[in-house]
């Protein structure tokens, strides 16, 4: 299908001096998309070119407008020798291709040149006509929407969430192509930006495809990531979740109470009429495409692969379905099965353990399928396959939730990789390395610790029978999750009623070795691997992607099958990411594993959803300034009672309930009577990756909380290097454990949200950081304190130097209660069951030592963080001190240190809150006060002989310095709170360690955060009944129109004729008026300009050259002053990586932004070093981003992220690279104080325009 | 083991105005960190030294790169590196005149209602006015140092003992030295209002941008204003003279739309002014004159025998300079020959600054009455200025 895409290259501005003989530049520009160019006249001498071009027209097929960019080249004109280069501009011009999203492009974009970086900005117009497709089998799909946001975007409700949908594109990087030796770094650097660009757009496109499939017509939370392999290729890839949204157009007929049965309008809309793609509705049937739309993929899906089976990675982690089996079968085995793991200290015995999950894994399907397609379309059986072998048998994880299993685990884990090194028998880890393939060294194990709080294992979910209740509800929802491949959702925020329950964090991580070519084929042609890259790449790239393809997926079945093992059925606020050096690669993925209403799930199952539970069901979010701009969902009341649920869990506890069952609780856990219902069952602490739900009841307020660590490793080679890597791995995972939930405990909490834990790789050393927001949640039981004891309770000053510790961190915790304003709820008497199980606790703490899972004793065990000394685990008499009292086990000088300072990080300074979820639990009344920000820093370790300890207190100091930093640069926005700290590390190099924070600080109304929790949130459902009637007129007048076009076109004529005849008014205009500066000044610039050009000629002074010159002075003035008048009105763009922006309503989203850029100099020195380099980097990253959105005609961009920011150095040779991925979701916001106002046009362009209005009556 | 790199980046370009003015006064990161030190921030904040150090330095990384915008402020407006939000406008504005708190609360609303030409229309002040009038604004001591000379490289040259003579740190001299050299050549051959240029191509404030104009037209002339005998003298004494001189003395004054209409001075007028001459060559002419004046100030002056003395010495003195002014260099002495020719001997005698008033008054319009003057216009122009300008420049 084709259309067609009109450029016009209006003007230029600012441009730098070309030509140092005139002082001036004589510019012209290049429209490229695909292979056609066009090219303006060249406007010689100006610094502020008026091309007024014509329409270039492309006439292009859909799939190209979805993948190419639009690519727009500033040269200068050179008589005599080749054209320079001043810069570029890419555009993408996705937006355009939905008709919900922006209409036209126009605007000023700043040129930018990789090695210059901003070089003057260029006005463009693009628009798009699209005709209508009505081919079954294009490749395209244009009009499916993409947001960044990770929840319902704001002016939308969600019909049907259809699921998982990903894509991954790998080619060759041009960096690493032969060519690259002969050209110039700038030829390279824009050839990889233009690939990159001409990636993601395909990927795009792919994804588009899949949700079409599926009949959605957007996809929520898409999150597209590089790879940067290096020689091997460069990766492309983008998970998200496909929906059917609809838009908020009439919100009327969705809140009348009346409307009995919307469930079939909704149901109707996404097939019959979807809002989003016109005509394209033929597409919407998931039946043609599932054989003819793919015929050409369909090659990729026969390579033979059946070799791999064999070598399918190795689950080190196996020891774990171990464990689970035998427990699976009984407590009684099970325990008898850990008992050695948690106390004997060589666990050769139980090689045998480890060794036989290799048997159990049967996975049966060929990776190298390709499982995304098969899954996206309607014939899941293939992808089944996996599911069917290993869901009777039972999970084959575990999952320890609570601390103290989780050392025992992590001792299990520690020997069965300790095994085939001792031993030299071929057990897991080894059989990889002897398999007959023998190409990846594969090793994944499961995060089980931080399954933590909740989590328990296994056990019971499939196999086992719990409550008939709980059956019933797996069972509805398993049969709406069973048919995906992977029930994954990337949304972090859900409407109300959706989560059912949350089982706790389930990760996974693999290392993999990038050098080797996995496929046969491949290799078997290349021989060589080095050499491929003298061919085509293209004749192999289409194998390529399987490989990638298999080793996510290996992932993300590990991940299901974790859940599986949380007796949960989904996993939410899913997220994908790797980290590379030299050859080695780890891929990582974490969720939450969840319960999920099934009745979102399933098309059209809406009927039970109507207006009154809306007004029932309170969002925080409303408070400041979300009003439900979503539709609300029925609560889990309303569907737990559709679901047969005797008991409905009250909206504000209910996902802390645990969606395992107690009674075949493998695993222990400490479970209570939920302190808010005190119905249900749940976990002593909860760890999740998605955001606070809305409903959730909170005790004051959150915190962020982040666990740092810094591993040194062995610099090694390839499979040495992996392997080392993957020794190393559970370690740090068991200690980041560690010191999030010692942290955790210490600020008297009982709940992480937004967990991201990242573990980057380097040459000589691993650092990992979890960030994570700890706050208390109402319905869990109170954290106990933390108790040190000594090891050697000999000496008495020591003895002494304890107590003054233990009475610090007693002091800290009280502290931090009453900062965060922890006021428990009085403990009720404890339900008779409760008492039991504590009696039962108490038992099994007598034997304590057989017992193989004690819960106390489990529970109040902490080891140092150092992991070499897990191994010198003593018991603990727990009959005495707190039962619930964590103990820190002090056995030498150092770690009493270490402890300390790790324990306690520097106080926020007053008035300060950080978090890392969207917003602060406790915090509801946001002002207006919005800065978001970047911080790089990079820390040289000049010490060689460091060791962990020293390490690890390096790396705890940047990361404290630099939020004190923070604190410090936005003191003046005090009261605030710093929300969505994302917090990034890598090792760029052996002694380098870079840290890179993305936040957005807030302001709040002081006054009112005090205000107790209730009296928020009976404010806030106020407010959202409120806000809700209000909004049954504002969509009707606002979101109808567009906006958008309005921004441009009318303003802009306004301005020409104004500030036209404003000119020779204001020339003599004796009161001066600032507003009209801008034009006037540009005008007054360019007579100047014109000036000095006549006086260069010679014609200098005389009377004769002076008129002449004057007219054409006048005529430039004008035009000129026109057009940069239009400019100078520069739209304020607001950027935040939240998805809303506080006291403002969302009211369009224009387009997704997804921008990657390269800069390069050689000339570091000069520009300021390497923080002048990336200062200015990083504001021109920002300034580009702007005009993108503000040319869409937005003014804000939502849910920023900066995916990646890799900067590499080389100061002797006075160089330096920068790399930066952003993305986010542009849109149209307006200040609710205007919203009585016109609100279509941000404050500054009205202003503008009745100032320009003013002129004209001069 | 050291920070290598440590930037921080605001989508709103964050600007601390005491680290700007530090910046602007031309200290090194070290100094300024120490100023801010004894502060008493760190205390306020609770932060440490590295804090501040590393904030200082990005705050003059800012201003680096700003500094290129800001030596073309018209490009300030438009560009897009940098953001400055409208709330953050309402802070610069408040900063930047009397009645700042009423402006703030009708920010919003005066947008659209306010006239658009009433001076007070701060709201549409593109917000970085406030900036850009930091960064042109000059040190009075340093201004005295350097007004009337020629902008050049030589005298950049000698800044350094500018320098030490001030106590203004080099840097900061030679950002204040090339702002005028900068405004100068902007503006030198353009047409138009000299104020009105400066204003519109570099957004100063009105104030500053009569400063500048003064500047400008001091170093296009080259005034000699350094002598000993003018040490007296203020910058704000030669601005006022140098407006007066340019409202009346340039070829701006007569004809509007001409090239260096407010720079030069008016050459036909200055030849004309030769003709003045016969206000003194000619004694019956002479004696006329100066009845004329002593019938009218007789009693009304304090010192009017001491006028009647030393008339026809005042008078010769202030008809001579007149008589030089078309050489360049005499030109140049205007202001030494002021002083030299009537100032001081005035002073000399005690005049009261009333009694120079009177006496200039009386002086310019009893040539009127002079039948046989046929230069009245001439006179008047040239008189109206000498006239406010040595009453300016009478004092201690």
């Amino acid at each position: 299908m084709p259309g067609k895409l009109k450029v016009r290259i209006v003007a230029g501005r600012h441009l730098p001096v070309m030509d140092r003989a005139s002082d001036l530049t004589d510019a012209f520009v290049e429209v490229k998309f695909g292979n056609t160019t066009f090219k303006t006249d060249v406007f010689p001498k100006s610094l502020n070119p008026q091309w007024n071009s014509e329409w270039f027209k492309f006439e292009v097929d859909d799939e190209d407008l979805q993948d190419e960019p639009l690519q727009i080249t500033v040269l200068d004109h050179d008589t005599y020798s080749a054209n320079d280069a001043i810069g570029k501009v890419y555009i993408d011009i996705d937006p355009l291709l939905s008709s919900e999203a922006a209409t036209v492009i126009s605007g000023w974009f700043p040129i930018y040149d990789t090695i210059h970086g901003i070089r003057g900005e260029i006005n463009v117009v693009v628009k798009v006509d699209l005709f209508n497709d009505l081919n079954r089998f294009r490749q395209s799909s244009c009009g499916v929407k993409f947001f960044c946001t990770t929840s319902i975007p704001k002016c939308y409700k969600v019909v049907t969430v259809h699921g998982f949908v990903e894509e991954l594109v790998v080619n060759e990087d041009p960096e690493y192509q032969w060519i690259d030796r002969i050209r110039t770094p700038r030829a390279s650097n824009e050839a990889r930006q233009r690939l990159i660009s001409l990636m993601s757009g395909e990927l795009q496109r792919k994804i588009g495809l899949k949700v079409l499939e599926m009949g959605g017509n957007a996809v929520v939370g898409y999150l597209q990531c590089f790879d940067l392999e290096g020689e091997s290729g460069l990766v492309v890839r983008a998970i998200g979740t496909a929906c059917t949204l609809d838009k908020l157009s009439n919100p009327s007929a969705a809140l009348l109470p009346a409307c009995n049965s919307p469930s079939k309008e909704i149901k109707e809309s996404p097939l019959v009429h979807p809002p989003s793609h016109g005509c394209r509705s033929t597409h919407n049937s998931p039946i043609h495409t599932a054989s003819g739309s793919r015929l050409t993929q369909n090659f990729s899906v026969s390579v033979p692969t059946l070799i791999y089976t064999g070598m399918r990675l190795h689950r080190l982690r196996s020891w774990g379905e171990t464990g689970h089996e035998h427990r699976g079968q009984n407590l009684k085995p099970g325990r008898q099965c850990r008992t050695p793991f948690s106390e004997d200290p060589n666990p050769n015995t139980h090689s045998s353990g480890p060794s036989t999950p290799l048997k159990n894994q049967t996975y049966s399907f060929s990776p190298s399928k390709s499982y995304s397609r098969q899954s996206s379309s309607s014939d899941t059986d293939l992808s089944l396959t996996p599911k069917t072998a290993t869901s009777p048998k039972g999970p084959r994880i575990c999952l320890s939730p609570s601390s103290p299993t989780l050392s025992s685990d992590f001792l299990t884990l520690t020997n069965t990789f300790q095994l085939p090194m001792g031993s030299g028998t071929s057990l897991t880890p080894h059989s990889g390395h002897a398999n007959p393939v023998g190409l990846r060294k594969t090793v994944s194990f499961s995060e089980d610790l931080l399954l933590a709080a909740s989590g328990m294992g296994s056990g019971g979910s499939a196999g086992k029978e719990g409550g008939p209740p709980k059956t019933l509800l797996r069972q509805q929802t398993q049969t709406a999750l069973e048919q995906r491949e992977f029930p994954f959702f990337t949304l972090t925020c859900f409407p109300p009623g959706f989560l059912v329950h949350v089982g706790g964090v389930v990760s996974a991580r693999s290392v993999k070795l990038l050098d080797r070519i996995h496929n046969p084929a491949f290799v078997g042609i290349m021989g060589n691997t080095r050499s491929y890259k003298l061919l085509d790449w293209n004749s192999f790239s289409a194998d390529e992607p399987e490989t990638r393809d298999a080793w996510w997926e290996e992932i993300r079945q590990e991940i299901k099958s974790h859940a599986k093992a949380l007796g949960c059925h989904a996993v939410i606020g899913y997220s994908e990411s790797t980290s590379i050096c030299e050859e080695v690669c780890i891929l990582s993925a974490s969720g939450t594993a969840a319960v999920l209403n099934p009745k979102f799930l399933q098309d059209g199952s809406l009927d039970n959803y109507s207006e009154h539970r809306l007004s029932r069901q309170p969002t925080y979010f409303s408070t400041g300034s979300e009003k439900g701009e979503f539709d609300f969902f029925p609560l889990s009341k309303d569907s737990s009672s559709v679901l047969g649920l005797e008991e409905p869990s009250p909206p504000s506890c209910g996902f802390c309930h645990i969606p395992y069952d107690e009674l075949n609780m493998p695993f222990p856990a400490h479970l209570t009577y939920c302190y808010n219902c005190r119905k249900q069952k749940v976990p002593d602490v909860l760890f999740t990756t998605i955001d606070l739900p809305v409903e959730a009841a909170v005790t004051g307020k959150g915190c962020l909380i982040q666990a740092r660590l810094c591993r040194l490793k062995k610099k090694a080679q390839g499979e040495a290097n992996a392997t080392a890597i993957s020794n190393l791995l559970p370690f740090m995972e068991y200690e980041l454990h560690t010191q999030l939930m010692n942290k955790l405990k210490l600020r008297g909490m009982n709940a992480l949200f937004g967990l991201r834990i990242q573990i980057s790789v380097g040459e000589n050393m691993l650092v990992g950081l979890a960030s994570a927001t700890g706050v208390y949640l109402t319905a869990l039981p109170t954290p106990g304190g933390i108790q040190i004891a000594g090891k050697t309770p000999s000496d008495m000053t020591y003895e002494q130097h304890i107590s003054n510790m233990q009475k610090k961190i007693n002091d800290t915790i009280a502290k931090n209660k009453e900062l965060y304003e922890i006021t428990p709820p009085k403990l009720f008497t404890l339900d008779p069951e409760v008492s039991t199980f504590k009696g039962q606790n108490t038992e099994i703490s007598e034997e304590v030592i057989g017992s193989p899972i004690p819960e106390p004793r489990q529970r109040s065990r902490i080891f140092r963080s150092h992991s070499e000394s897990s191994d010198e685990i003593s018991e603990l008499d727990l009959s005495h001190g707190k039962k619930d009292a964590f103990v820190l086990e002090i056995d030498d000088a150092d770690a009493v240190e270490d402890i300390h300072s790790l324990l306690i990080d520097a106080p926020l300074p007053a008035g300060f809150y950080s978090c890392n979820t969207e917003i602060m639990p406790g915090i509801y009344n946001w002002t207006t006060g919005l800065q978001m920000f970047t911080s790089v820093r990079v820390f040289r370790l000049n010490n060689v002989n460091l060791t962990n300890q020293g390490l690890n207190k390096i790396f705890n100091d940047l990361c404290e310095n630099l939020l004190k930093s923070l604190y410090f640069k936005l003191r003046s926005m005090i009261p605030c709170c710093l929300c969505h700290v994302n917090f990034t590390v890598a090792v760029p190099e052996d002694e380098l360690i870079q840290v890179a924070v993305t936040a957005v600080a807030m302001t709040f109304d002081k006054d009112q955060a005090q205000e107790s929790w209730k009296a928020s949130v009976d404010k806030a459902l106020m407010k959202v009944i409120a806000e809700n009637e209000e909004q049954l007129q504002f969509p009707l007048e606002l979101c109808s129109d567009s906006p958008g076009a309005q921004l441009f076109s009318p303003r802009k004529g306004l301005l020409e004729s104004a500030s036209a005849q404003a000119i020779p008014g204001a020339q003599r205009a004796t009161s001066v008026e600032y507003s009209s500066f801008a034009n006037r000044c540009n005008s007054w610039i360019e007579l100047v300009k014109v000036k000095a050009l006549t006086i260069r000629r010679g014609s200098i002074k005389t009377t004769s050259s002076l008129e002449k010159a004057s007219p054409q002075a006048e005529g430039h003035a004008r035009v000129r002053s026109t057009t940069a008048y239009t400019g100078s009105t520069i739209t304020v763009v607001k950027m935040t990586p939240l998805s809303f922006i506080p006291g403002a309503k969302i009211i369009k989203y224009v387009g997704i932004i997804n921008m990657f850029f390269i800069r390069e100099t050689t000339s570091l020195r000069e520009e300021g070093g390497v923080s002048g380099f990336l200062h200015a980097f990083i504001a021109e990253v920002f300034a580009m981003v702007r005009a993108h959105v503000a040319a869409l005609g937005g003014n804000a961009v939502v849910s920023y992220i900066m995916k990646e920011c890799v900067f590499m150095e080389n100061p002797n040779k006075n160089q330096a690279q920068c790399l930066i991925n952003v993305s986010g979701d542009a849109v149209i916001f307006v200040r609710e104080s205007e919203l009585e106002a016109i609100p279509v046009q941000p404050q500054t362009t009205s202003s503008q325009a009745s100032n320009s209005g003013a002129d004209v009556t001069t | 083991m050291a920070m290598e790199l440590d930037v921080f980046v605001g989508n709103t370009t964050i600007m601390d105005e005491d680290v700007y003015l530090l910046w602007l006064d031309g200290y090194t990161v070290s100094d300024a960190v120490s100023m801010r030190m004894k502060s008493g921030i760190l205390e306020q904040c609770g932060a440490s030294q590295d804090v501040l150090e590393s904030d200082t330095m990005d705050h003059y990384r800012t201003f680096q790169m700003t500094e290129r915008l800001l030596h073309n402020p018209s490009k300030l407006v438009n560009q897009l590196l940098f953001q400055i939000p409208p709330h953050r406008q309402n802070m610069l504005i408040e900063r930047w005149g009397g009645g700042a708190a009423i402006v703030k609360i009708t920010v919003q609303k005066c947008y659209k209602i306010l006239n658009p030409f009433s001076p007070s229309l701060a709201p549409s002040l593109p917000p970085s006015l406030a900036l850009t009038g930091r960064y042109y604004a000059f040190d009075e001591a340093f201004v005295r140092e350097v007004l009337g000379k020629k902008l050049s490289k030589g005298t950049k040259k000698d800044l350094d003992d500018v320098s030490a003579k001030t106590g203004i740190t080099l840097k900061s001299c030679r950002r204040q030295f090339d702002n005028f050299k900068r405004v100068f050549k902007v503006v030198e051959e353009m047409k138009g209002p000299l104020v009105e240029n400066i204003h519109q191509n570099f957004l100063l404030s009105d104030r500053l941008a009569r400063d500048y104009a003064a500047i400008v037209f001091f170093a296009n002339s080259r005034f000699e204003t350094g002598k000993k005998k003018l040490q007296y003298l203020t910058f704000e004494d030669f601005a006022f003279c140098a407006e007066q001189l340019i409202q009346n003395w340039t070829l701006g004054a007569v004809d509007s739309m001409v090239e260096d209409m407010d720079v030069d001075l008016d050459k036909e007028f200055l030849q004309d002014l030769k003709d003045l001459k016969v206000l003194i060559t000619d004694k019956d002419m002479m004696d006329q004159h100066k009845s004329l004046v002593c019938t009218a100030l007789r009693g009304k002056l304090q010192v009017f025998s001491e006028m009647e003395g030393s008339f026809k010495n005042l008078s010769r003195g202030l008809v001579n300079i007149a008589g030089k002014l078309m050489n360049n260099k005499d030109v140049r002495d205007l202001f030494i020959d002021l002083v030299e020719k009537f100032i001081e001997p005035c002073k000399s005698d005690k005049w009261s600054l009333n009694d120079v008033r009177l006496f200039l008054t009386q002086h310019t319009n009893s040539v009127r009455a002079l039948d046989a003057f046929k230069h009245q216009a001439v006179w008047e122009r040239y008189m109206r200025v000498i006239q406010s300008c040595i009453l300016k420049m009478y004092h201690d």
